[in-house]
């Protein structure tokens, strides 16, 4: 087994497990959703409005929610510093690291995503849509987080210095991604415009995320 | 195989954790790292595999690999046990095995060793301190690498353990690795070099702030100061958050 493989299959087992972030994620999600028609009240057309909006920023928080664990948990066992010393290039390691990450809690969000959007009054096509602009767009969320992710692996409480580094980069992701799903609901501009441009973050984001992250970590170790 | 050193020096957090170090140990040797605690034992074996920067002096392997760096062909067991407390013993072994690019090796053997082989489907959470020492020393076994750098590596094991730990650093020598390992007590080998660490001048710390403790217990150092208070917190309670009990330990103390 290549070292990236089994670097993968643990980082989900892990999460899988007791104690790890999978199961959290989705339920913060789930939660978040179904809070919100509770706190705006029964107005169908509201709802539906600022589904897109409500959805895209619970998928936000809930990927955000177990990352700041991602690096200070191995940092603080001391598998860091064996991975560190290993043959393979950190900037992929950290990468895998990511995928692992948004395998197990950015893909059950998007799974979950068509029942909440029940919740919000949304019909077929303005779940498909959301669907597609969250399966676009989370990954980004992920591997942006990395990079806070990386900066906070040696603070005790580094969840809360993650959030304030990381959200404010997630603005682009998630001005388009509402966008996106917004234009599918409610128009009127075309859903390729904004979508495209999602495509083209998450893009940007996969290949800075593992480099600023590995960089973060080498500058951290020291 | 030989490592050796030549004037190696580590700058770390504004001072110098060790200056002039100069060692060579050669396949079939080993070599006990001794000083007293903050002499720089773990920093040294850090900067041999490279998580610590070298501030001064060169550091060469001879006869090893030449397309693979030294932490590339070293096992380092530091204090921390790099194991995950939900997977289980033979999941954590089987991943480092994996991860450190071993192709196909049966852990069975290695579990063995260790006396863990019982234990191979509990979750690592429910070891004791003893036990996640063995697994990781399991790594060791399982994984040829030829150079072993050892932090400590006796501090949690029971007797027996460290016969048989003893046992296994033997073969590894025979097999023509080498051995770097710090210690404090004995690291049971014959015929093991010695390197003391921290036989440096005292530093302005210990000379400027006196305190009874300093004095009596610890000795001077560079970060006996820091090492006193700590350990004088740890004594009364074992929270860190500050306290009014904090205060009094320290005073108690001092």
């Amino acid at each position: 087994m290549s070292p990236l493989a089994a670097l993968l299959i643990r980082d989900m087992r892990i999460a899988v497990r007791v104690g790890g972030g999978a199961l959290m994620g989705v339920l913060f999600f789930l939660v978040v959703v179904t809070l919100v028609p509770f706190a705006v009240g029964p107005d169908l057309a509201l709802l539906k409005r600022i589904g897109p909006a409500i959805l895209w920023l619970a998928a936000l928080l809930a990927s955000l929610l177990a990352l700041d664990r991602l690096f200070a948990a191995d940092h603080e066992d001391g598998s860091l510093d064996l991975i560190l010393m290993s043959h393979a290039p950190l900037e992929l390691v950290v990468a895998v690291k990511g995928v692992a990450h948004w395998l197990t809690t950015g893909l059950p969000l998007i799974l979950a995503a068509p029942l909440s959007g029940l919740f919000l009054n949304l019909d077929a096509p303005a779940e498909a849509a959301l669907v597609l602009t969250l399966l676009v767009g989370t990954p980004a969320l992920t591997f942006i987080g990395l990079i806070g992710a990386a900066i906070a692996v040696a603070l005790r409480r580094g969840g809360l210095l993650l959030a304030v580094i990381v959200l404010p980069l997630t603005v682009p992701v998630l001005i388009f991604g509402v966008a996106a799903a917004n234009a599918a609901v409610v128009g009127p501009v075309p859903f390729g415009t904004p979508f495209t441009v999602l495509c083209a973050l998450t893009l940007a984001s996969l290949v800075v995320g593992p480099f600023a992250a590995a960089a973060a970590l080498r500058q951290e170790m020291e | 195989m030989r490592l050796s050193a030549v004037d190696l020096a580590c700058h770390r957090g504004g001072r110098d954790v060790f200056v002039g170090l100069s060692f060579a140990v050669a396949s079939g040797e080993a070599m006990a790292i001794t000083g007293r605690n903050g002499a720089g034992k773990s920093s040294l074996l850090r900067t041999i595999v490279g998580l610590v920067r070298i501030t001064h002096g060169q550091l060469a392997l001879e006869g090893g690999d030449p397309e693979l760096t030294i932490a590339e062909q070293a096992h380092y067991l530091g204090h921390q046990d790099a194991l995950k407390p939900s997977l289980s013993v033979a999941e954590n072994l089987r991943f480092w095995v994996g991860f450190l690019g071993a192709r196909a090796v049966d852990i069975q053997p290695s579990l063995d060793a260790v006396g863990l082989d019982e234990l191979a489907d509990l979750p690592a959470a429910y070891l004791s301190a003893g036990q996640r020492r063995r697994l990781s020393i399991a790594r060791l076994l399982a994984v040829k690498r030829p150079i072993w750098l050892l932090d400590e590596p006796t501090s949690t094991l029971d007797a027996s353990a460290q016969q048989r730990l003893a046992g296994f650093m033997r073969t590894h020598l025979a097999e023509g690795g080498l051995i770097l390992a710090a210690s404090h007590g004995s690291i049971g080998l014959d015929g093991a070099q010695e390197l003391r660490l921290g036989q440096a001048t005292p530093s302005p710390l210990a000379a400027s702030a006196p305190s009874p403790l300093v004095g009596e217990g610890w000795g001077g150092g560079s970060e006996s100061g820091a090492i006193a208070s700590t350990g004088a917190i740890r004594l009364t309670t074992p929270t860190t958050n500050p306290s009014p009990q904090r205060g009094g330990g320290e005073r108690k103390t001092s």
